[in-house]
């Protein structure tokens, strides 16, 4: 994905509810406007990133395939 | 945040380590989410605030409760497959094989980001479970009105 990621996030092998624990306390140590780049392989972070971004009200700039994981964008409004 | 009035309340009833679990788990989620979080731990459910020590209870019948129904989250068993305490053990390995957080560690990850723990005082009088017997980190002990009032106007709430 073309956009300048600001911080990186590795939720490699953790499970519900741990990635969006960490995405939580990123986001709040990051500048609005920041991109958080999320590297998970949790089946159920396609749908939970998402839907915490809509919840939180920041921006999902969308994800991509990587070796064996999956690495998910998001704006902090 | 997104929204205003942005709360989640939740009952922990069950003290049944599956359920605690489950409870723990939506509470961090919430909490992650910028919810204002309130866990509500009554009955049976204070076994999973409880230290884990002795029940320091006056009564027979509160002392005989507190040796029974000792609690701590490392002693709370399964609701089903609890084979008198060998399931806690097999859930245990399960989740940990599976790289989950423990209890212990979920706890403490709601406690991190600033989840209300609230024990019952009626259910802790039933039980004769004194505030020296719970975590320090349980923030009051209060009565249903408190917990009417974290309700609500929450936009999530939860019995368990």
């Amino acid at each position: 994905m073309d956009v300048k990621v600001d911080r990186v996030q590795d939720s490699i092998g953790q499970l519900c509810p741990m990635p969006i624990v960490h995405l939580s306390k990123n986001m709040k140590q990051m500048e609005s406007g920041q991109v958080l780049e999320i590297q998970a392989d949790d089946e159920g972070a396609h749908a939970d990133i998402p839907a915490w971004c809509s919840q939180t009200g920041n921006e999902f700039l969308g994800e991509e395939a990587a070796d064996g994981y999956f690495r998910f964008f998001v704006r902090k409004s | 945040m997104a929204q205003e009035n942005n709360r989640a309340a939740i009952v922990v009833f069950s003290g049944d380590m599956d359920k605690v679990f489950a409870a723990l788990i939506i509470a961090t989620g919430c909490a992650a989410a910028g919810m204002d979080t309130t866990l509500f731990f009554t009955f049976w459910g204070l076994n999973a605030i409880k230290t884990g020590q002795p029940i320091k209870a006056k009564g027979f019948l509160g002392r005989m409760m507190g040796i029974m129904n000792r609690g701590g989250l490392h002693r709370i068993n399964p609701s089903r497959f609890s084979f008198g305490g060998v399931g806690r053990i097999l859930f245990s390995k399960m989740m940990k094989d599976k790289g989950v957080q423990s209890l212990e560690d979920l706890r403490q990850t709601a406690i991190d980001l600033d989840v209300h723990l609230l024990a019952c005082k009626m259910s802790m009088d039933v039980l004769e479970i004194s505030k020296s017997d719970l975590i320090p980190e349980v923030e009051d002990v209060v009565g249903v009105a408190t917990f009417v009032k974290a309700a609500s106007g929450a936009q999530l709430q939860l019995f368990i």
